[in-house]
């Protein structure tokens, strides 16, 4: 590290309460055994001024040489004394200072201890992450000072929960049985894990009455985080399987054609999505985080064109011959599949997420929405919508249902009744290549990845009943959270296991869906 | 005034079809050099021919031969419920994985202590920490109990999930796809650690089979006269099986099932007994195959697999039953060369295979030939 940085860093800290630094402290930090070293260190860390800091830090990046008991601070080929930081001239026997892996992280703890105290409240943001999990009491008195002079209300109630966290390992009850009492309100589970380990060593009646009553609340507050966290990743899970399941309800819903390349054309829209991410970077780089906006209807296009291109080319001469259609798609899958092999690479690619779908909202302790999820339910719904307009409102929709319903008569009307099987399979392909521009930010991108959501997604149209949309939309989201539920219960593998086997038995009971068709057209 | 007396059916003459010969002459002799080539050419030309000549078989095109034959045992399975019933199963990759697995199970058992752990346990469960046998492994040390539950195991699986399926009248895609799901979630079950088969890796290592070691030239070729036999045994079995009234009944079923029903017959009985025969037949496939080819894991339950063995039986002609054999032997001959050759295109090939077939040949290789022969008598 530079000495700008050096400098920049030090600047950053609050001078209140601090006293220089003495050189008898510096030699106690530098010098001696690890153990005696480290409690020199958390001393002067507690009353540290911005030169404490920049010893420290020149400790931690190795730029600390000795002589007998003379300390030098070494920058740009100069050596300074650390505490009057007067240019001094290094004596030729000047050795480095060498830190054991303990003064090292202890060094590093300091340091991030110090910046709680930072003005910048990102600076303490990052140093409450670093200095998560460390309960070294050492460190009680810089937390609690930074505590006090801490405005931010989310911080500070993070101190609090970092200083209770501490106080529990305490060997005085009293202080024991405070941190109880203030673990209580909090709903983080790291507090859950804690106050557990703390109840296995506690020997004292009272503060393990005090911790069994803290540990019963933070848990029913957990409780209520999990449940509502399996709510939204079902929920999200259920809105993947929607995109996935809308194209084919489709082309296997409405148009009675079993596409098994359906997953081949997601994976076609999420690698247009890393296609147009790798032009942006090259030729856009400063539009970068709005790379997703073009990718939509890239992938869009790119999956409907080749979709187009497979209803006029192989899929056409197979209306009405199911099985055949199915065999004749796997081929087309197993093709596509090896084409983007072929070009792209056996290797997954990365499709990164722009900065404004990454990091969440976090509502609770151990409950945190991350943005992509959002960004893609409600670009779901946004599809969903878009779709439902689409078929039920304009010309094409129309078109669309009445051959559909009745091809000879729509025919008879004058409808071009193969333009619209084109146009229709299009528009199915297309809604997949979304669907896979959408997975493309939660998933890895490969040349498998249709793969893994073929099945699932005839699962949910055929759950939903064919021909349906709002059966398609409630049983995307019913199978997403009855996935996520059951995963909580028994594991991911049981519960897709569970899942399959429920579909099933359920199809047994209604092989129609759970919105069967009405009339003529259920026979059909 | 005279009632209309009802004419007894059987005063109405039925033309009941004139029932043939299980073979014609010409097939007949074709399946006597089968049978020779399998028991007695191949077999000498393995072991007795010296490695130099010529005419010498390589181990290589011994485990490849025998390893297509347990493949033509599938594609004949699956004609028998595809070609001639018109049920589609995505999932006979199931049966043939769990022939497989029970004889991989006797296989490991048979290792004794000769693993890499020394352990009477099959090292896999030594690496789990387990003590004891898992209670579905119990009847695993014997051969004849393993020659039992090669076929009942997968006989009563196919019977529950057929029964189920059949009695609610799934049909068409929509029993194809659910066959799809049952051998998926198998696969993912079978994956685990804790259902006792081995996890990721499955069954490998074998060394002995009924305590002969199993990869001396001599038990390689037993095997392959075994898959030969059972290979020929089956389709004269199907071959009868589609010539008799059930088959007749079967072949209406796929033509217009709701008219077989008006004729007063069930389907359930006649479709679930020929899906519970296609999947024992499958399931002896996959016990033949595995000591051949000395792995089984649950990469053989993937979908992509048993889709596959559908389109050996349809390259090769459906509703015939020389058709799947054909077709396995092309495809999977392709394959073996292809991988190797031109790795790459291999998949390019069977993609185009799938759509060809589709589009150009519904009725297979053997419905060309026939065509051909046809417009060359013409």
């Amino acid at each position: 590290m530079s000495i700008q940085k050096i400098l920049l860093l030090a600047t950053f800290f609050i001078a209140a309460h601090a006293h220089a630094l003495t050189t008898q402290e510096a030699q106690g930090i530098a010098l001696g055994e690890a153990d005696t070293r480290v409690e020199a260190l958390n001393k002067a860390a507690v009353s540290a001024d911005d030169k404490t800091v920049a010893f420290i830090q020149a400790l931690s990046d190795d730029a600390v040489k000795t002589s007998g008991s003379q300390l030098f601070v070494v920058k740009d080929g100069k050596a300074f004394d650390p505490v009057s930081g007067a240019e001094k001239t290094l004596p030729p026997d000047a050795e480095d200072v060498i830190n054991p892996n303990l003064v090292r992280s202890e060094l590093d703890n300091a340091l991030a201890a110090l910046k709680l105290l930072s003005k910048d409240e990102t600076q303490r943001r990052e140093a409450l992450k670093t200095l998560a999990g460390e309960n070294s009491e050492a460190r009680l008195p810089l937390i609690e000072k930074a505590w006090a002079v801490e405005t931010v209300p989310a911080l500070k109630s993070q101190l609090e929960l970092m200083r209770a966290t501490i106080l529990l390992g305490s060997s005085d009850k009293a202080k024991r049985l405070e941190a109880a009492a203030l673990l209580a309100a909090s709903n983080n589970p790291a507090t859950k894990t804690a106050l557990i380990e703390r109840l296995g060593s506690e020997s004292d009646p009272d503060v393990m009455v005090a911790l069994k009553a803290a540990l019963a609340k933070v848990e029913a507050s957990l409780a209520w985080g999990d449940k509502l966290g399996a709510v939204f990743s079902g929920i999200s899970l259920g809105s993947i399987l929607l995109l996935v399941a809308l194209g084919l309800a489709i082309t296997y819903g409405l148009m009675g054609v079993i596409n098994m390349a359906h997953g081949e054309l997601m994976m076609i829209g999420a690698y247009a999505t890393y296609v147009v991410q790798g032009l942006f970077q090259k030729y856009l780089p400063g539009a970068f985080d709005w790379y997703l906006l073009a990718a939509v209807p890239v992938a869009f296009m790119a999956s409907a064109l080749v979709g187009a291109a497979l209803e006029r080319g192989v899929i056409r001469f197979l209306y009405g011959r199911p099985l055949e259609t199915l065999l004749a798609t796997w081929g087309i899958s197993l093709m596509l599949q090896q084409a983007v092999r072929s070009i792209f690479g056996a290797q997954n690619v990365g499709v990164e997420n722009p900065v404004w779908m990454s990091g969440g909202v976090q509502v609770l302790g151990n409950l945190s929405l991350p943005y992509n999820r959002l960004v893609i339910i409600g670009f779901a719904v946004a599809v969903l919508l878009g779709m439902a307009f689409l078929i039920s409102k304009t010309r094409l929709g129309l078109f669309v249902r009445g051959v559909t319903q009745n091809r000879p008569i729509a025919s008879c009307m004058g409808v071009n009744t193969a333009r619209i099987d084109t146009y229709a399979f299009a528009l199915g392909s297309g809604i997949a290549g979304l669907a896979g521009c959408a997975l493309s930010q939660v998933g890895n991108v490969g040349p498998d990845l249709g793969q893994g959501y073929i099945v699932d997604a005839f699962m949910v149209v055929v759950l939903g009943g064919v021909g349906q949309l709002a059966g398609t939309v409630y049983a995307a989201l019913g199978l997403g959270i009855l996935n996520k539920f059951l995963e909580g219960w028994v594991g991911a593998v049981l519960a897709k296991i569970a899942v399959l086997v429920f579909i099933i038995v359920f199809i047994q009971k209604r092989p129609q869906g759970i919105f069967a068709m009405k009339g003529r057209s259920a026979e059909a | 005034m005279t009632t209309p007396t009802l004419t007894s059916p059987s005063a109405t003459p039925v033309a009941l079809p004139v029932k043939g010969p299980l073979l014609t002459r010409t097939g007949w002799s074709a399946f006597v050099v089968a049978l020779i080539v399998v028991c007695a050419v191949a077999p000498v030309l393995n072991l007795w021919v010296p490695e130099g000549s010529p005419l010498h078989m390589s181990t290589y095109a011994v485990a490849l031969l025998g390893k297509i034959m347990c493949y033509a045992i599938a594609a004949l399975a699956m004609d028998l419920i595809w070609g001639y019933t018109g049920i589609l199963s995505l999932g006979h990759g199931v049966f043939f994985a769990l022939g497989g697995y029970t004889m991989g199970m006797y296989l490991m058992r048979q290792i004794g202590a000769d693993g890499n752990y020394k352990s009477n346990l099959p090292d896999f469960m030594v690496f789990l920490d387990w003590k004891t046998l898992p209670w579905h492994w119990t009847f695993s040390d014997s051969f004849a109990a393993t020659l039992f539950l090669i076929v009942a195991v997968p006989a009563v699986v196919a019977f529950v999930f057929g029964y189920f399926a059949f009695r609610s009248r799934i049909k068409g895609v929509y029993f194809s796809i659910i066959t799809q799901a049952m051998t998926f979630a198998a696969m993912l079950l079978f994956f685990r650690n804790e259902t006792g088969f081995g996890g990721n890796n499955g069954f490998t290592d074998f060394k002995r089979i009924l305590d002969i070691p199993i990869a001396t030239p001599s038990m390689r070729m037993t095997l392959f006269v075994m898959s030969g036999l059972t290979l020929l045994g089956f389709f004269l079995f199907a071959k009868w099986l589609v010539g008799s009234k059930f088959g007749r009944v079967l072949q209406a079923i796929r033509d217009a099932e709701t008219r077989v029903m008006f004729s007063g017959y069930n389907p359930l009985g006649y479709k679930l007994t020929i899906w519970v025969i296609s999947a024992v037949m499958c399931a002896v496939a996959g016990a033949l195959y595995v000591p051949q080819v000395g792995i089984i894991n649950p990469g053989e339950m993937s979908p992509a697999n048993s889709i596959e063995i559908a389109i050996w039986a349809a390259v090769g002609g459906r509703a015939s039953l020389i058709g799947p054999i054909v077709g396995a032997f092309i495809v999977n001959g392709a394959k073996s060369w292809l991988t190797v050759a031109y790795p790459e295109f291999w998949l390019y090939f069977l993609g185009a295979l799938f759509i060809g077939v589709t589009l150009f040949l519904p009725n297979g290789v053997v419905g060309l030939v026939k065509k051909l022969r046809k417009g060359s008598e013409q």
